[in-house]
């Protein structure tokens, strides 16, 4: 391997200084040779390869130069270059700005705000790659930086999967797992195709972040690692009695042992971070010591039938665990079409054995100065509306853990139904729209209409059915869409 | 450079005429064609045209199992394969089978190996189904990638802990990085009588600029191709089979 120095030009970059030497890579500053200005700091990764190198770093590599270039978007750094093997191998990419997540973890225990806060922007991060069909498998603090923004990047995908590409890990069952802290149960018994890793990794750094400790300590050896195959860590609260039930909550959920019983997406973890009086809380979220022998004993028996391997494309797991948004109407709580909008709700829950489902009434802003009771006050109409989405959405019977009620204030329904599709990772929006002749609620129809032509996902648009032949006489050029 | 990929024509013009015209908005420049260009379809002798105008500008093509068949034995054949290899004799010129007889059972060219079925035994035609069979085949085609069809699904195969072999399904119109350091197998698919239940045409595009491999699915006419079998009067099983990709 040739002995990489500053002024050297490797494919058209000039090495500027090292910037660090890491177990696998060393990390340099280049610059375009040929004076090209990208509008950002290049790095250039080295993998260390040789003969007293592990394979790991080679097949890293790899990996990493066949997904870093596919990846897009702001939550990873963008791709430049990647180097022949045979001759200088390189990674050169975006030297992405901002401050590790591990400097900032540092002198945790942090306060609940900052992890709710920095847990939501890495959760929107993993969803992002995610849906890009894409799974880390390397999840921990050195492999995140938080921009200047508050938005996550997520570095280092030696150990990623993507569905799109043949899997170079799969079959290196020796160094298949990620971090020791970190690595999920199913990652130790040689899963590589299950997005939930990510989830599980993510619930390790929350409880870093809440608690200053990692949830099984830093084992040393595989074996000391298989404790998280079956068992739950002590709960946050017994480390730091300050943190709410709610964020323990989160916390023991993503680090179930078993997949399916943790959060199914991180779009789910990032959206309960944000609405902690969303969080519907079980015994975990109040539990106060590690669990007794024999409860670890039974849990551990039970576990021995949940290892099996299933083959999840991240896309398809995602798309099976839809997030449901569904646009509520609660100022006028009579309106004919609530009927259908509710069960056309109850449908799409019961397609889906994994879903969440927001619900969300856009009001108009109280006017202040107008003269009235409570009801009128701002905090006042929040509650009323509160109350008729529950109303609402108590009759479809659904479990409460998978709905939430949001009432928005708002002169733009259209825009603000969109933005909170958008901020919460919304697959499907269901909203009502009256019939093409109901000029009474001709505003709610150019709702309806505008959330459709912009929203970013699926639209379902409800209506009640028309018995009348002559209403499905349509006048051309009088609907646009 | 990119070389267009493309076997089990199967006498199917519609979908050769279509994989070609797709590979032609691609910057394809060479053509390789990986043997059984007939049986099955309605068209023999168009698809031998068409084939043999490109070999002689350069293209590369093998032989299968159904060309052999024409001068050869057709006798261990099903009795579906068996009717349209005779439909195929009556269709074909001298010409058109001499051309067959003269196609080579293998192709080696720098650091690429074209074969129908393996390149372990060529001539045995054995079908690609497991990792050991893929594993067989690299070793004897001692290549760095390797092209073959006959199994009419789309497989990639890679040496993840070399000698062994992993199989990967691949993606349709992604580009798989096929790197020079690893054994690659690739199973193409077919052009004219796809099996996994799509009936669009199956074909594969490599560029050794990157090295990557693309493997592409192309809708076409194939009701029409279904007519077309029905209409010169072979079996219905084989119209049924293009029109439902399986």
């Amino acid at each position: 391997m040739v002995n990489l120095k500053p002024g050297m030009v490797i494919d058209g970059f000039r090495i500027v200084e090292r910037l660090h030497a890491g177990g696998t890579a060393y990390l340099f500053k280049v610059e375009p040779a040929d004076g090209a200005v990208y509008g950002f700091t290049l790095i250039m990764k080295v993998p260390k390869i040789g003969r007293d190198q592990p394979t790991e770093s080679i097949i890293g590599f790899e990996t990493e130069a066949m997904i870093l270039p596919v990846l897009q978007g702001s939550h990873v750094p963008r791709f430049i270059a990647a180097g022949d093997l045979a001759q200088v191998p390189h990674l050169t990419m975006e030297w992405v700005q901002g401050t590790g997540l591990a400097t900032i973890a540092a002198p945790a225990p942090l306060p609940t705000e900052q992890v709710a806060n920095i847990g939501a922007a890495v959760a929107d991060a993993v969803h992002d790659l995610h849906q890009q069909n894409t799974i880390h498998h390397d999840l921990k603090p050195d492999n995140v930086i938080i921009g200047d923004d508050g938005n996550a990047i997520l570095l280092d995908f030696g150990f990623a999967h993507h569905a799109h590409f043949p899997d170079l890990l799969a079959e290196e069952k020796r160094f298949a797992a990620g971090s020791a802290p970190y690595v999920s149960p199913e990652q130790l018994t040689g899963s590589r195709d299950d997005p939930r890793s990510d989830i599980f990794a993510l619930g390790a750094v929350l409880y870093e972040l809440a608690t200053g400790k990692l949830p099984f300590g830093t084992p040393d050896s595989v074996n000391a690692m298989k404790n998280r195959l079956w068992t739950s860590p002590t709960p946050p609260r017994a480390h730091v009695p300050e943190i709410p039930p709610w964020l323990q909550e989160i916390i023991l959920r993503c680090l179930e042992p078993n997949s399916a019983t943790r959060y199914q997406t991180a779009a789910h973890v990032a959206f309960d971070l944000r609405h902690p009086d969303q969080v519907l809380l079980t015994p975990r979220a109040t539990r106060s010591e590690h669990p007794s022998f024999m409860t670890q004993f039974k849990l551990w028996w039970r576990s021995r039938d949940d290892r099996r391997a299933q083959n999840r494309k991240p896309q398809i797991h995602i798309s099976r665990s839809p997030v449901i948004m569904v646009a509520i109407d609660t100022s006028h709580p009579d309106d004919e079409r609530h009927p259908a909008l509710q069960w056309t709700a109850r449908q799409l829950a019961s397609l889906n054995l994994e879903f969440r489902m927001i619900c969300v009434s856009a009001i108009r802003v109280a006017s202040l100065g107008e003269a009235g009771g409570v009801a009128d006050t701002s905090s006042g109409l929040q509650l009323v509306h509160k109350v008729r989405l529950r109303n609402w959405v108590e009759p479809l019977g659904l479990p409460q853990q998978r709905i939430s009620l949001h009432v928005i204030e708002s002169n733009d329904p259209a825009a603000t139904l969109l933005e909170f599709a958008k901020n919460n990772n919304v697959d499907l929006i269901v909203i009502g729209a009256p019939a093409p002749n109901d000029v009474a609620l001709a505003w709610w129809r150019s709702a309806a209409s505008t959330v459709t032509a912009n929203a970013h996902c699926s639209v379902h648009v409800v209506r009640t059915p028309s018995r009348s032949r002559e209403d499905w006489q349509t006048k051309a050029g009088d609907e646009s869409w | 450079m990119k070389i267009a990929l493309l076997s089990d024509i199967h006498g199917n013009l519609q979908a050769l005429h279509a994989c070609l015209a797709d590979a032609g908005t691609r910057d394809v420049t060479r053509y390789a064609f990986l043997g059984d260009l007939v049986g099955y379809g309605a068209d023999p002798h168009g698809v031998i045209d068409i084939v043999a105008d490109y070999v002689a500008r350069g293209a590369i093509a093998v032989r299968g199992n159904h060309d052999e068949a024409i001068y050869g034995t057709a006798l261990y054949m099903n009795e579906m394969a068996r009717t349209s290899i005779d439909y195929a004799r009556k269709a074909l010129t001298r010409e058109q089978i001499a051309f067959l007889k003269n196609l080579p059972m293998i192709v080696r060219e720098q650091t690429r190996c074209f074969v129908h079925a393996s390149a372990a035994s060529p001539e045995k035609y054995p079908y690609i189904d497991s990792p050991t069979a893929a594993m067989q085949c690299a070793a004897a085609a001692a290549s760095v990638h390797t092209f073959c069809g006959h199994v009419h699904e789309q497989r990639l195969y890679f040496a993840a802990q070399a000698p062994r072999m992993t199989l990967f399904s691949p993606t349709p119109g992604v580009a798989v990085p096929v790197p020079v350091h690893r054994q690659w197998v690739a199973l193409i698919g077919s052009v004219g009588q796809p099996r996994d239940r799509n009936p669009r045409a199956s074909y594969a595009i490599f560029d050794d600029a990157q090295p990557a491999l693309t493997f592409c699915r192309v809708s076409y006419d194939h009701r029409a191709a279904a007519a077309r079998i029905r209409e010169v009067g072979l079996p219905e099983a084989i119209a049924y089979r293009v029109e439902c990709g399986f």
